[in-house]
């Protein structure tokens, strides 16, 4: 029997305790820690893969303490392990791999918590994905986050903003037991905590539509991972939460912990509340919403932005509203696009976040301006930077623009083209611009360094880099993990048979009678059925044209914030983006009772515009 | 947003999410009328087949054992996450508060509440291994043994001696004892995996009175991890706040 | 009488969340942040119960004796005592943040970081 499942939960938890357990021991030996914690990721990393290469046929089930269920009703905890399910895993041990290597120089002293409590974390996320029973989601969802608000207090990179952690941990804790609350009242109606048994459950045909209680029971149950996926009104949290946590924590954060988010909503809708809400227009229009929203304005903070972290942070609640686009699409093609996205976002991002902890590490400061042509002498982490930049602008062969281009010919399924290709275009110029910005002023030394606001710069200069300041030379350990990610993140769209992989993985995905065959029977279905006809996953001319188109116009945004003031012709004292500044500060204030006041105003609109709809 | 303008918005969007979220639990069916299937099927087949009489245990440290794993998970983390933060900040002091009361005396533990929790401490200690080690027959468990048995060692403390308590209580020695009892708790259901089965499967004897000290095999073995766990965090967790607290007398004294 | 604990978890989710909102102490914001998670869990048990049950303990009562259910008190269970310790971990951030600034308002620490 297939163990594999959960040997990508365990391992990682009994490493753990074990190097707690041993901690006096490895006190001295930092080299034995961290090769421990090194080994066991990347021994997780290769068990999700092999997992993987499994998931083709259909979902690996794994029943826990031998109970199967019994004429439909389980009575035991599973994991079904699918390959969109496993892929995402996999890239998340991948992620803690590459941290874990970068920590072997960054933090010159670290107390084996680091190494355990980041382990902990991977577990936590490898049991989010694989999990087939909503309460069990719950716990590692619980689980992700207590080990994420530990690890963004760990040795503080600011002095500043010290209540990220704060804001993070109080905002993410209320959307956690909404989610309980979601589920307590679903279990009230179906008695049940499999998702497949709930989802036959409310999935039998009501003429009049679904229950109100179903309703409310989905948005209950989304709101802690909307909340966790940063989508506008719950964003607030990121850039907080990101100025604040060591740089290798950023890499999971804004690499999968938020993806992870929209891959929850995803899989509640899809193995359970997807027959039962009858996958209804609202439900698009809704969600398409809120994504694009979200694209829109975590591009332009991020425009706005000097401080790296927060500018990268900002970049990433874009690009969730870009995923929960792509999922909200509700078609096999538009739900592959956004795993690739995904992907490839994660592969880009992880590597800009390494290249910044150097440029912390070696010149002592994550504020652009402060930065202008200091970065000259990081030559190959200028390139490397670069070229990750251009792969977050969807530059073609990155794997972020076929992603991004899947999503965009999914869109005309639902008469939505033009609207996205906009949205999606314009977001990518934008953040585009603003890392291509950083790249040519850090880096390069062109043009001008940009103008700011004097918060700002207080912000972004206070902090103190964990190993001290001016080194000579990169470590070899900190800058081969992010050269290696961003050429995987090129290399991903040349794995043969990727296209039709991941969409035959998406529609497998959205199929709910299979699922439902699979885990409460036992049954491998052969050939799941599409909810919306399988487009073509081939390369177009449009992919290539979005992908370039937005490239090109984030590299003239780039040299114009970089040059605009050698421009003859501009009037004096012209400040561009002055006018949205006092609107973005006085948003993201960082007082939490704002934040939380969001959270409840957004969740009532959803709630309202579901409820009238649907009813 | 100005406080004033705070507290209307939140108002307004509260009313609008309390009559949404009520409209669905009007859905339910009514207090009292549980519809079942889950909780009826396992208070009809637990006892039997696990030999426990206390299904709640049976639930947390066998059905559902997969879940409580995690969640002992998150207490350890939790309790090394205080950890970690409070003693980074030992020695670390910033300037004056601005809600301190300076130059007031603190008075000392009165003797009453020295000799009760002198008295208290044994007792402490029995009911809590009690609780611990008789998950499966009684409203016990880990959870509720452990932190009973944490209450004895915060009694030592109120007991006035807190050299004591700190003794029997070393920093080092808890972390090493709290990450045991989690990785103990995986490791029986490694053990289950190592034998090819399932995770966490039931491998032990089983016994044949239900609800005896010995029966129930893996449920006991797990409840006395989770009790050790659960004590070694919370008294961590004590410890460290306890520290901060003294240490901020120190430096006013 | 059937709907009354329903009424009640939303109550106690609407006073919790107003605290928080309103509050200008971080140490009343957690205590606030805990009585949200209190209404989860009367939600929980109020979803399990049955009238005229006894509870799930089989020791002292014969073996088919209507119980209420077992499922939502072991959940409960578990998470109370998680919810504890995930409290510690906040309080001592509050701790950590009125070391660094001497104040434990939301408004004056948001002020502070620039």
């Amino acid at each position: 029997m297939d163990q594999l499942p959960v040997l990508a939960v365990v391992v990682p938890l009994l490493a753990a305790a074990a190097i707690s357990a041993l901690s006096k021991l490895l006190r001295g030996r930092r080299r034995l820690l961290d090769g421990a914690a090194i080994a066991t990721s990347a021994a997780v990393t290769v068990i999700l893969l092999v997992l993987l290469s499994r998931t083709a046929q259909g979902d690996v089930v794994y029943w826990f303490a031998g109970f199967r269920p019994s004429h439909g009703i389980a009575i035991g905890i599973d994991f079904a392990a699918g390959s969109l399910s496993t892929g995402l895993a996999a890239l998340a041990a991948l992620l803690v791999t590459a941290a874990m290597i970068f920590s072997w120089r960054y933090f010159e002293q670290v107390a084996t918590y680091f190494h355990a409590i980041m382990l902990v974390f991977l577990a936590g996320m490898a049991g989010f994905c694989l999990t087939g029973d909503i309460f069990d989601l719950f716990v590692w969802f619980e689980l992700m986050g207590v080990a994420a608000y530990a690890l963004t207090a760990y040795r503080p990179e600011e002095r500043g903003p010290l209540q990220g952690a704060l804001n993070f941990a109080i905002t993410n804790s209320i959307g956690a037991y909404l989610s309980l609350s979601g589920i307590a009242v679903i279990y009230g109606r179906t008695g049940a905590l499999n998702m497949a048994q709930i989802g036959q459950d409310i999935g039998r045909h009501r003429p009049d539509g679904p229950e109100g209680l179903v309703v409310v029971a989905f948005l209950l149950i989304i709101a802690g991972l909307l909340i966790k996926s940063a989508i506008v009104p719950f964003h607030f949290w990121l850039a907080d939460a990101h100025a604040v946590a060591p740089t290798p924590v950023c890499v999971l954060f804004s690499g999968v912990m938020v993806e992870l988010g929209l891959y929850g909503v995803a899989r509640v809708y899809w193995s359970m509340f997807g027959q039962a809400l009858g996958h209804r227009p609202v439900i698009t229009s809704a969600f398409v919403t809120l994504g694009l929203l979200t694209a829109v304005v975590g591009a332009l903070f991020c425009f706005r932005e000097r401080h790296l972290k927060r500018l990268l942070a900002f970049s990433t609640i874009s690009h969730a509203g870009m995923f929960l686009t792509g999922f909200a699409l509700l078609t096999p093609l538009g739900l592959a696009g956004a795993a690739l996205y995904v992907a490839g976002h994660a592969l880009v991002k992880a590597s800009l976040f390494l290249c910044v902890g150097i440029v912390l590490h070696r010149l002592g400061s994550v504020n652009e301006t402060a930065l202008h042509g200091q970065g000259r002498r990081l030559r190959v982490t200028g390139v490397v930077f670069t070229l990750a930049a251009l792969g977050l602008s969807d530059l073609p062969p990155f794997a972020t623009f076929l992603g991004k281009g899947w999503i965009e010919d999914s869109a005309s399924a639902r008469g939505l083209t033009w609207v996205i290709v906009v949205v999606f275009v314009g977001a990518s110029v934008l953040i585009g611009g603003a890392v291509l910005r950083v790249a040519g002023g850090v880096f390069y030394g062109l043009g001008d360094p940009p103008g700011e606001a004097p918060e700002m710069a207080r912000e972004a200069s206070e902090e103190t880099s964990e190993t001290g300041q001016g080194r000579n030379r990169t470590p070899r350990s900190m800058i081969v993990p992010a050269a290696v990610l961003v050429v995987a993140a090129i290399g991903l769209v040349f794995v043969p048979h990727l296209g039709p992989a991941v969409e035959a993985g998406a529609v497998r995905f959205e199929d709910q009678a299979a699922y439902n065959a699979t885990v409460l029977s036992g049954v491998r279905v052969a050939h799941p059925v599409a909810i919306a006809p399988a487009q073509s996953t081939g390369i177009t001319v449009a992919d290539v044209a979005t992908g370039a188109g937005s490239t090109l116009g984030g590299l003239v945004l780039a040299f114009l914030a970089l040059y605009w003031r050698r421009l003859p012709g501009l009037r004096r004292g012209f400040e561009p983006g002055r006018g949205l500044a006092r609107p973005i500060d006085r948003f993201q204030s960082g007082v939490v009772n704002d934040y939380v006041t969001w959270i409840v105003i957004g969740l009532a609109c959803l709630g309202g515009a579901l409820a009238f709809s649907i009813r | 947003m100005t406080p004033g303008q705070r507290r209307w918005i939140f108002l307004a969007g509260m009313a609008g999410l309390a009559a949404f979220y009520l409209w669905g639990l009007a859905g339910l069916p009514g207090f009292g009328n549980y519809p079942g299937p889950y909780g009826d099927i396992l208070n009809r087949i637990a006892v039997g087949q696990t030999r426990a009489t206390g299904v709640v245990s049976a639930i947390n440290f066998e059905y559902r054992g997969f879940d409580t794993v995690g969640e002992e998970f998150i207490l350890f983390v939790a309790a090394t996450g205080v950890a970690t933060v409070l003693r980074h900040l030992r020695g670390e002091r910033e300037g004056a508060a601005s809600d301190e009361a300076v130059g007031r005396d603190l008075p000392p533990t009165s003797e009453a509440v020295k000799m009760v929790a002198l008295l208290l401490t044994g007792p402490a200690v029995v009911m809590g291994w009690y609780l611990a080690a008789h998950a499966q027959t009684s409203p016990s468990g880990g959870f509720q043994g452990g932190v009973v048995l944490a209450t004895a060692f915060i009694l030592v403390y109120l007991a006035g001696q807190y050299l004591t308590f700190r003794r029997v209580s070393p920093v080092d020695v808890t972390d090493a004892v709290e990450a045991l009892g989690a990785g103990g708790f995986a490791a029986v259901g490694i053990a289950a995996v190592a034998m090819g089965l399932p995770y966490l499967t039931n491998f032990l004897p089983l016994g044949t009175t239900p609800g005896a000290v010995t029966s129930s095999g893996t449920i006991v073995l797990i409840s006395l991890f989770v009790g050790v766990e659960v004590a070694a965090a919370f008294v961590l967790i004590v410890v460290e706040l306890l520290d901060q607290t003294l240490l901020l007398r120190e430096e006013s004294r | 009488m059937q709907i009354f604990p329903f009424v009640v978890v939303v109550w106690i989710l609407a006073v919790g969340l107003y605290g928080i909102v309103t509050s200008r102490h971080l140490v009343h914001l957690i205590v606030c942040l805990i009585v949200v998670q209190s209404s989860t869990y009367v939600l929980l048990l109020a979803v399990g119960y049955k009238t005229g049950a006894v509870a799930p303990y089989f020791f002292d009562v014969p073996l088919h004796t209507p119980a209420v259910d077992p499922v939502v008190q072991a959940l409960a269970l578990t998470d109370v005592v998680v919810e504890a310790a995930v409290s510690a971990l906040l309080l001592a951030f509050a701790i950590q943040a009125h070391k660094r600034f001497g104040t434990l308002d939301p408004q004056e620490l948001a002020q502070l970081k620039g």
